[in-house]
Parts: C-alpha cells; sequence; structure tokens
C-alpha cells in the first residue's frame, strides 16, 4: 500500500495481489469494475444470445461439462461413501500391504487429470463455435 | 545463534532478494498490467500452484498423514478434484466477462453496492480463517528453529512482523513471488521424497510394509501399531463417515470461492489461457499432493508418531533427520517464504477489497473525504485482520493447520461459491438473493464452527468450554445447502428486472468473451 506510485495511466489496475489491486478513486473506472449498463454499448445483447449459433454453443457445452461434473462428483464422493460405509471392502489388501482404498484414493487424482484432458480437447472446438457466435459483431465494425 | 536459523535466515534473504529482483525486472520498461497480460498459461498455472500449495499443504497435509495416516490424504484428494470446478464452470465465464474479483462479477449485472459490500466482508472473513493457519504454521516454524522461545512469543513476532512488512512494504505477493515459491516448494518436496524412499532403499516394497505397521510409543508408555493405509484413524465412528463427505464437500467446492485464486484469471490473455493455466496447475498441484503423502507417510515410518513434536513440524524435522541442518534449514524457509507469501497477498487483497467495497464505496458513497483516507482504511484493516489472526492463532497452536484452511474452504464454498454460479448461470438471479446467499452462507458456515467440535469441547484446549452442539467438525454438508438456499430463496422474496434484461448481455460475453478484449485495452 506504500507503493501507490506504481499507478499506470492506461489501466490502474496491477498485477494480482499488489497494494493497487483496487483501483485509486478518482480516475476512470478500470474495465472489471463496468457494469453491465455502462459496458452495455451498441451491441443486440438480447439478439445475439436468442441466435441459432449462440444456442448451439451452450448445448454443446452442456452436452459436456453436466455429464463431466456429474460423473466427477458421484466418483468423488464415492470415496468417503465407501471408506465410511463399505469399510471391509476398502480394506481389502490387492498390492502386498497396499488396500483397494489407498488405490481407489489415488485414481482420483488420474480421474482429475483425464477429465481435464478430455475437457481442454473438447474446449477447442467450444473456442470455434464462439468464434462463429462473434463473428457477425466483430465484423460488423461495431 | 545457531547454524540452523543462520542458515534459515540467509535463506529467507536469498529467497526475497531474488523475488524482489524479479518483480523489479517483470516490471521494467513495460508496464506492470501490460506484462501481467503477457503471463502464459504454465506461468499463471504456477502461480495457481503457488497460491495455492500454502503453509497447510506443505506443513499441514504432511503432518495430518504422520499421525493418521490415510485420512489425511484425503485433503490431498480433495483440494485436486476441486479445480475440476474451477475449470468446468468458473475460471472461463470469469475470464471472458473480464471480472477481477467476485464483488466485480457480482456488480456486474446486479446493485452494485449492496453486493460489494456483502461480498467484502466475506473475502475478509475467508482470508482471516486462512490466515489463522499461515500463522499458527509459522509460529510452529520458529519455535523450533528458536528453541528458547515460547509459542505465544514466537507467533506474536512473526505475526507482527509479517502484517508491518505487508502494511508498509507490500510488495511480495505479485505472481512472480509465487512462481518462484512454487518452484522452490516442488524442488524441496521432490528432493525431500527422493530422501524418503532412498531410506528404503528405493523399494516400494519396503516402503508400504513399513507403512502397513507403523509403530511407536505412546505418551503413556504402551506400544502402539497401526497400519497406516487403513482408513479411520482420524474420522471415528459415530460421526467420522459423515464429517468426512462434509469435508470433501467442502474442499471441492471452496476452491472456486476463493478471492486470491478467483483473481488469477484476470491476468491471462484469454479463457483459452485462463483453461490452460488450470490444467497447469491441477498437473503440478497434483505431482506435489502425491508427494506429500511420502513426506507424511515417511514421516510417520522414519520418525514415528512419538518422535514428532508438533504436528505441522513433521515435514521440516523429516528434513532434519534424513537431510541434516543445512536442508531443513532449507525446508524451513522454504515454507517461511510460503507462509509470509500467503499472508501478504491475502492480507492485502482482503484489506483493500473491505476498503474500497465497503467503506469509500458503501459508506461514503465512492468518495474519499481526505485524500489517502482508502490506503489508511486498508491499513488499520490489515493490521486488525493480522491482530485476529494472531490472537486465535495463539489458542489454536496444536491444531493442524491444514484442517483449519480446511474451515476457511467451507466459508468460501457456503458463500461464495453459491452466488457466483448463481450469478452466472441463473437469469432470474437478484440482488436481494445475492445479499442473502452471502450472509447466509457466511453465518451459517461461522455459526456452525463456533458450535462444533473445532471451537467447543470439554477440555482445556477448547476455545469454548462446554458441549459441542454441532457434532460435524467442518460444516460444509449443511452450510453450503444454506448458502444455495438463501440465495434462492432471497431470489424468488423480490423481482428484479434490471438483472434479469442483463443476463443475456452477461452469458454472451461469458461464453464468448465478446467485449473482453476491447474492454482490456481501453
Amino acid at each position: 500500500m506504500a507503493l501507490d506510485d506504481r499507478k499506470i495511466p492506461r489501466d490502474p489496475t496491477p498485477i494480482v495481489g499488489a497494494p493497487t489491486d483496487i483501483a485509486p478513486l478518482g480516475g476512470p473506472k478500470p474495465p472489471h469494475e463496468r457494469t453491465a449498463d455502462e459496458e452495455a454499448g451498441t451491441i443486440d445483447w438480447e439478439r445475439l444470445a436468442a441466435s441459432d449459433r449462440f444456442r448451439n454453443l451452450l448445448k454443446a457445452k452442456r452436452r459436456f461439462i453436466v455429464p463431466a461434473m456429474i460423473f466427477f462428483i458421484v466418483y468423488y464422493f464415492a470415496l468417503p461413501v465407501l471408506i465410511g460405509y463399505a469399510r471391509p471392502f476398502m480394506e481389502k489388501q490387492v498390492l502386498g500391504p497396499v488396500n483397494l482404498a489407498y488405490l481407489f484414493a489415488l485414481s482420483q487424482f488420474f480421474m482429475a487429470w483425464i477429465i481435464a484432458a478430455l475437457y481442454v480437447r473438447a474446449a477447442a472446438r467450444f473456442d470455434k463455435m464462439a468464434a462463429d457466435v462473434i463473428k457477425p459483431v466483430d465484423s460488423s465494425g461495431k | 545463534m545457531t547454524p540452523a536459523l543462520a542458515m534459515f535466515l540467509g535463506f529467507v534473504l536469498v529467497t526475497l532478494g531474488i523475488t524482489y529482483w524479479a518483480a523489479r525486472r517483470s516490471r521494467g520498461d513495460v508496464a506492470y498490467f501490460a506484462a501481467g497480460r503477457r503471463i502464459t498459461a504454465w506461468q499463471n498455472g504456477l502461480a495457481v500452484a503457488g497460491d495455492y500449495m500454502s503453509a497447510a499443504s506443505f506443513l499441514g497435509i504432511a503432518g495430518m498423514i504422520a499421525f493418521n495416516g490415510y485420512d489425511g490424504f484425503m485433503y490431498s484428494v480433495g483440494w485436486l478434484v476441486a479445480y475440476l470446478t474451477v475449470l468446468l464452470i468458473v475460471a472461463e465465464p470469469l475470464r471472458n466477462a473480464g471480472k477481477y474479483t467476485m464483488a466485480d462479477l457480482l456488480a456486474y449485472r446486479l446493485n452494485a453496492r449492496p453486493v460489494r459490500a456483502m461480498a467484502s466482508v466475506s473475502t475478509l472473513t475467508v482470508s482471516t480463517f486462512y490466515m489463522i493457519a499461515q500463522m499458527v504454521g509459522a509460529g510452529a516454524l520458529v519455535k523450533l528453529l528458536l528453541p528458547g522461545v515460547n509459542y505465544e512469543t514466537a507467533v506474536v513476532g512473526v505475526g507482527v512482523l509479517m502484517i508491518v512488512y505487508v502494511v508498509f512494504g507490500g510488495m511480495l505477493a505479485t505472481t512472480w513471488v509465487q512462481i518462484i515459491k512454487a518452484v522452490l516448494l516442488m524442488s524441496g518436496s521432490t528432493f525431500l521424497s527422493i530422501l524418503v524412499m532412498k531410506h528404503f532403499g528405493f523399494s516400494f516394497s519396503a516402503f508400504f510394509e513399513a507403512i502397513s505397521r507403523v509403530t511407536w510409543t505412546g505418551p503413556d508408555g504402551a506400544v502402539i501399531t497401526r497400519n497406516f493405509f487403513q482408513p479411520g484413524l482420524l474420522f471415528k465412528p459415530p460421526w467420522g463417515a459423515i464429517d468426512l463427505i462434509s469435508l470433501g464437500l467442502a474442499l471441492i467446492f471452496g476452491t472456486a470461492g476463493l478471492p486470491h485464486i478467483l483473481v488469477r484469471f484476470y491476468t491471462v490473455p484469454d479463457a483459452r489461457t485462463a483453461r490452460h493455466s488450470v490444467v497447469w496447475a491441477m498437473l503440478l498441484i497434483g505431482i506435489f499432493y502425491i508427494m506429500t503423502t511420502f513426506l507424511g507417510f515417511g514421516a510417520a515410518t522414519i520418525l514415528t508418531p512419538g518422535k514428532i513434536s508438533i504436528e505441522n513440524m513433521s515435514a521440516p524435522l523429516l528434513a532434519e533427520a534424513l537431510g541434516g541442518k543445512v536442508f531443513f534449514a532449507f525446508i524451513s524457509a522454504v515454507a517461511f517464504a510460503t507462509i509470509l507469501a500467503v499472508v501478504a497477498g491475502l492480507t492485502i487483497s482482503a484489506s483493500t477489497s473491505f476498503a474500497h467495497d465497503f467503506y469509500t464505496n458503501v459508506i461514503h458513497h465512492g468518495r474519499e473525504r481526505r485524500p489517502g483516507e482508502e490506503v489508511r482504511v486498508a491499513r488499520i484493516t490489515a493490521f486488525v485482520v493480522g491482530a485476529v489472526a494472531i490472537l486465535l492463532a495463539i489458542r489454536l497452536q496444536t491444531v493442524n493447520v491444514a484442517f483449519l484452511v480446511g474451515l476457511a474452504f467451507a466459508v468460501a464454498a457456503s458463500a461464495n461459491l453459491p452466488v457466483i454460479v448463481l450469478s452466472i448461470f441463473w437469469r432470474r438471479f437478484n440482488t436481494t438473493g445475492a445479499v442473502a446467499g452471502l450472509f447466509v452462507g457466511l453465518a451459517g458456515s461461522i455459526v456452525l464452527i463456533i458450535i462444533s467440535p473445532s471451537v467447543m469441547g470439554m477440555d482445556a484446549k477448547a476455545l469454548i468450554h462446554g458441549q459441542p452442539i454441532f457434532p460435524l467438525k467442518n460444516p460444509g454438508i449443511l452450510s453450503i445447502p444454506l448458502g444455495f438456499l438463501g440465495a434462492i430463496v432471497g431470489t424468488f422474496l423480490r423481482r428484479e428486472p434490471r438483472s434479469e434484461a442483463r443476463f443475456a448481455e452477461l452469458s454472451v460475453r461469458a461464453n464468448t468473451g465478446l467485449g473482453a478484449e476491447q474492454a482490456t485495452t481501453e
């Protein structure tokens, strides 16, 4: 907070966690503090939101994200539930002294990594679809 | 001054020196913010990992596993899986919409003053919980390095030093600090893991065999043998099973509500980079958390719980036993730098957000009565938060720091996550719902923590003497639904056409990033 001299004329918000995280008062509002009313501009958001391309994008995202969320939540909570309520099963030793509980816990790491990788692959497609949604707006010289 | 202490101070100074140098260099000819925008996915991933791997992860999880075996590992699992919530539903919309903090996101289509006020109170609370844990860790570290000093003096000394440093220096919590810290922490843990494996002749079967038969002498002289692969040593009946689920809920939904993690996605150029930085962070954090099991199980088998004086110090003590004084000093210095960086980042963002969003915007209608008033309020806030954290840390010296941070996650998951998610995905959501959700989630989780066994107890160490009213140590299973319920019921109490009318704009922006570039270059 002693380093207020680090204000930048163009955008007053500096890097994360620095003393001037919050834009100084008096100047123009930094972009991230603007509200929807202030940013609405000339774009017809309602029409864009109702367009087929945008709805298809939302549908495609939902088709991946909803099952992925459900899967990871079920897979994750299977661990504490089984530990709590199926203890003898989880204590079965499968790899020398290593039991099922430990292997299942370890598998959670790989589950998380695999879902993340699948999502990155699917999201490349979402990026293309999103670009298609905003193309007409960008080319109309907004 | 002992050699270990001298080396420790040396390492801390070198770390601070490097970060100071890096921070200056990164400023250089490019403006700060522009430099921030050039943060690449892996750099941001490292910074997220650095923010995340606080004293709780390094000291807390290792200690938890050293004393309770398998059950401690549950923290590692939950804290990694949590990033799927961040990846799938929070990071990209936040980046696409060009929002920096939770308050910015909520204020976008809701009535700015009340939601900014509540959001800043919630941020301050989560940060305070987080800080208590860091202070407990710092106090224990200093006590270990200065055997003559008692814990109370150590916490007060370290705490005051940190707060003074944060308030008057304030440099530390930059992206570069977190990156350097993450690299040091990862390499230190890797080396320590290798030392553990070397102790067992690089034989996993010998290591696993030892874990399944951890033997030590209890305080009463009885010899105890436990299989540390076995679940249930910490989460015991009758409430253990539900408590573990409750903890799991707090862990996997709390991360997406942590103020210092959310702001990280503002420093990258676009949603694609935000996404990739989460994946980098997941890779680094996952590897680190798998290593914490080597440290924890290593401490359990090589030192045994009977010989570890303070649970939170398991990892540094293991480093001393296996790598000698120099490595001990190095690990302690890295842990200390970690704590310093996290405390600095949290204090600064929480106190400035309070000064800006609550004090100036809400009480004084966005005007400073005197120049510099906001900075002064932020400083006072930082001192108050620091003092509260120090006082509570004194009382909580034997409590595991991972457990304490778990409580911060419960508060974040109950208060912040519901309003963030509903604001992005629910057209009908409005100001009343946001304020109610934040309030109910915050108050609910705090009240449940106060009447839980974490605070109330029958023994002398308890903060409040009495039979706990709520049986679970972590309130997540009840307080997270409460937060959602508050937000939903609050929303239905009133109609807010303006908020609903602006949903289309937010939704298009959040899903396509339209307008985000324009907003950042102006």
